[in-house]
C-alpha cells in the first residue's frame, strides 16, 4: 500500500471520504475514501457502487466497501446525483488501497447543492482531525 | 468449578517473529495471534504457488497412551483408529452422546499405544475435560496428558514447502496422512504430512524454545509468512470445515458432509445418533456456493431455511465464496440460493466440493 497522503487540492468529510470538484464544471465531484480509511479497513475486496441516475444525501451511506476483515457504509460528503460509478473496481477493487486519490475513486456526482462544500474540511483541517 | 476471567491472552513462542515481521495481531481463542503480514491476497497466493509457513501454535495436543490408549481414542473419536498404522494420522470427530461435535481433530499414532491428538484452540479446555472424564469411567488402562504446553506448531504449506522443510531435515518427510521423527534444523520435531489449506505441506510439532529458529530458517528459505486470515481463506476454497463456523455442537457429522469420518460400527460416543441421521437422511445439508456479486458472510440467513457459516472473497477463484447450512432437497450442485446479505438479497449457486482444485489435479481427478 501507498505511504500515509492527503492532497492539498481535495476536500474531505469527517467520514474519511475526500470530495475533487471538477475544474470545468463546479457543480460536478468526484467522490472516494481517504488514505486513513482505506488503511483503516484493510485489503478491500468488494465494492458495492450505488446505480447511476440514484440520489446520495449528505452525511447518509451511498454505497458499501468490504474488506477482509468488515464491511463498511461509504458515507455521502455532499447530495447529489449519481452520473458514474468507477466500473474498473469491479474487478480491480484493490485500487482503493493501492491508489485511493486515483484510479480507486469511487463516484461522480451531479451535486444538487454546490453550497453544501462550506461544510467539508480543508486538508489541513482534515489532517489534524487524525491526530 | 468457577475461573478466574481471563485478562492476559497467551502469546506463542513466535510472538518476536511476528512482530519483526510486522504482522498484525489480535485476540483469537485466548491467544495474541498474526492475522496477517503482508497482506492477505499475497499470503494466501504464495501458498497456492510457491510456499507460506503458519504459526499454528495456539492449536492444542492431548496425548493418550497406555495399554489400552487405543480402545479408548476408538470409542472416543468417530473414525476407525484401528486401522491407523503406528506412524499414521486420522481425521475424526469428537463427539456427544447426541451426535453433537464437540471438535474435529487430528489424532496421530506415534506408538502402538501412543497417540497424540490435536485440539482446536478454543475447544482444548473442553476436549481436555472430555477426554478425562471418559478415562474416569472407561474400563481399561488409559493415561491422557495435557501436551498443550509442550509444543509449538508451524504449517508449511504449497507446492514448493516439502522442497523447504526436506533441505533442512535430517530423512525423509512423512506422506500425506503419515507422521515422523525428525531432526528440523537441529532440533527434534515431529513432522506431519497434513494441512489446512489444501496444497501439500506438512505441519511440524516442535519445543517451544526451537521454534523461533526453525521459523527463521523456513522464512530465509523461501516461506511466506502468512496470518490467521490466509488461512481461513485458503480453507475455505477447498472447503474444510471450520469448528466454531461450520462445526458446532448443534450440529452433526452427517449434516456436516462428514459422515466419510464417522464408522458407526466401532462404538464410538455419539455412534447411534449418528447411524439414526445417516438412515432417515439430515433435515440439513452444508453445502459450498458461490455468488454472482458480493460477500456473504456468517450468520446470514439463507431463503427458505439455513444460514451462511462461513463467506468470504476467494482470491484464487475472484468471486465471492462460502458455505452454508440449507434444507436437504436444496443440496444438490447447481442449485440457486437466495442469500440476504445485510437486507439486500444476493445470488449464489450450490457448487461442488472443493471449491478450488489445484490445477495439477484438475485432469485428473476434476
Amino acid at each position: 500500500m501507498a505511504d500515509a497522503s492527503y492532497p492539498p487540492e481535495l476536500l474531505y468529510h469527517p467520514e474519511h471520504d475526500w470530495v475533487r470538484i471538477d475544474s470545468a464544471d463546479p457543480g460536478v465531484a468526484v467522490f472516494g475514501i481517504t488514505w486513513f480509511a482505506q488503511d483503516a479497513l484493510g485489503e478491500v475486496v468488494f465494492f458495492d457502487p450505488p446505480e447511476v441516475g440514484t440520489t446520495v444525501t449528505k452525511d447518509e451511506p451511498y454505497a458499501e466497501v468490504e474488506s477482509v476483515k468488515a464491511v463498511s457504509d461509504v458515507i455521502a460528503p455532499l447530495s447529489g446525483e449519481i452520473l458514474e460509478v468507477n466500473a474498473a473496481l469491479a474487478d480491480a477493487p484493490e485500487a482503493i488501497n493501492d491508489d485511493p486519490y486515483g484510479e480507486g475513486w469511487l463516484v461522480k456526482v451531479k451535486l444538487s447543492d454546490e453550497g453544501e462544500t462550506a461544510a467539508l474540511l480543508d486538508q489541513p483541517s482534515y489532517t489534524a482531525s487524525l491526530a | 468449578m468457577t475461573a478466574a476471567p481471563e485478562t492476559t491472552l497467551s502469546r506463542t513462542p513466535l510472538y518476536d517473529c511476528h512482530v519483526a515481521a510486522a504482522a498484525k495481531l489480535v485476540p483469537f481463542a485466548g491467544w495474541e495471534m498474526p492475522v496477517q503480514y503482508a497482506g492477505v491476497k499475497e499470503e494466501h497466493l504464495a501458498v497456492r504457488s510457491e510456499a507460506g509457513v503458519f504459526d499454528v501454535s495456539h492449536m492444542g495436543e492431548i496425548e493418550t497412551s497406555g495399554p489400552d490408549a487405543t480402545a479408548f481414542l476408538q470409542r472416543l473419536v468417530s473414525n476407525d483408529v484401528e486401522q491407523v498404522p503406528v506412524g499414521g494420522a486420522q481425521y475424526a470427530l469428537l463427539l456427544r452422546r447426541d451426535g453433537g461435535i464437540l471438535d474435529d481433530l487430528f489424532s496421530y499414532r506415534l506408538e502402538p499405544s501412543r497417540w497424540l491428538t490435536v485440539t482446536n484452540a478454543a475447544n482444548h479446555a473442553k476436549d481436555l475435560a472430555w477426554f478425562q472424564r471418559q478415562a474416569e469411567e472407561f474400563d481399561g488402562d488409559v493415561t491422557v496428558t495435557d501436551r498443550a504446553d509442550d509444543f509449538a506448531m508451524l504449517a508449511v504449506q504449497g507446492p514448493l514447502a516439502r522442497e523447504i522443510v526436506g533441505a533442512i531435515s535430517g530423512g525423509p518427510l512423512p506422506v500425506r496422512f503419515a507422521v515422523a521423527e525428525r531432526r528440523v534444523s537441529g532440533s527434534d520435531a515431529l513432522i506431519c504430512g497434513t494441512g489446512y489449506t489444501g496444497e501439500d505441506g506438512v505441519e511440524l510439532l516442535l519445543a517451544p524454545a526451537d521454534a523461533p529458529r526453525v521459523w527463521d530458517e523456513l522464512v530465509r528459505r523461501g516461506a511466506t509468512p502468512a496470518g490467521l486470515v490466509a488461512r481461513d481463506t485458503l480453507r475455505l476454497e477447498v472447503c474444510f470445515h471450520l469448528y466454531g463456523n461450520d462445526l458446532s455442537e448443534e450440529r452433526g457429522p452427517i449434516e456436516a458432509g462428514l459422515g466419510w469420518a464417522c464408522k458407526e460400527d466401532t462404538g464410538f460416543i455419539g455412534a447411534d445418533a449418528v447411524r439414526a441421521v445417516r438412515e432417515a437422511g439430515p433435515a440439513q445439508r452444508l453445502v459450498a456456493f458461490t455468488l454472482e456479486s458480493g460477500i456473504a458472510r456468517q450468520g446470514n440467513p439463507i431463503e427458505g431455511g439455513g444460514e451462511v457459516t462461513s463467506g468470504t472473497m476467494s482470491p484464487s477463484l475472484g468471486v465471492g465464496i462460502g458455505m452454508g447450512y440449507v434444507s436437504a432437497d436444496r443440496a444438490a450442485e447447481g442449485t440457486t440460493l437466495e442469500i440476504d446479505v445485510r437486507g439486500r438479497t444476493r445470488t449464489a449457486t450450490v457448487r461442488a466440493k472443493p471449491l478450488y482444485r489445484r490445477p495439477d489435479r484438475t485432469e485428473t481427478h476434476g
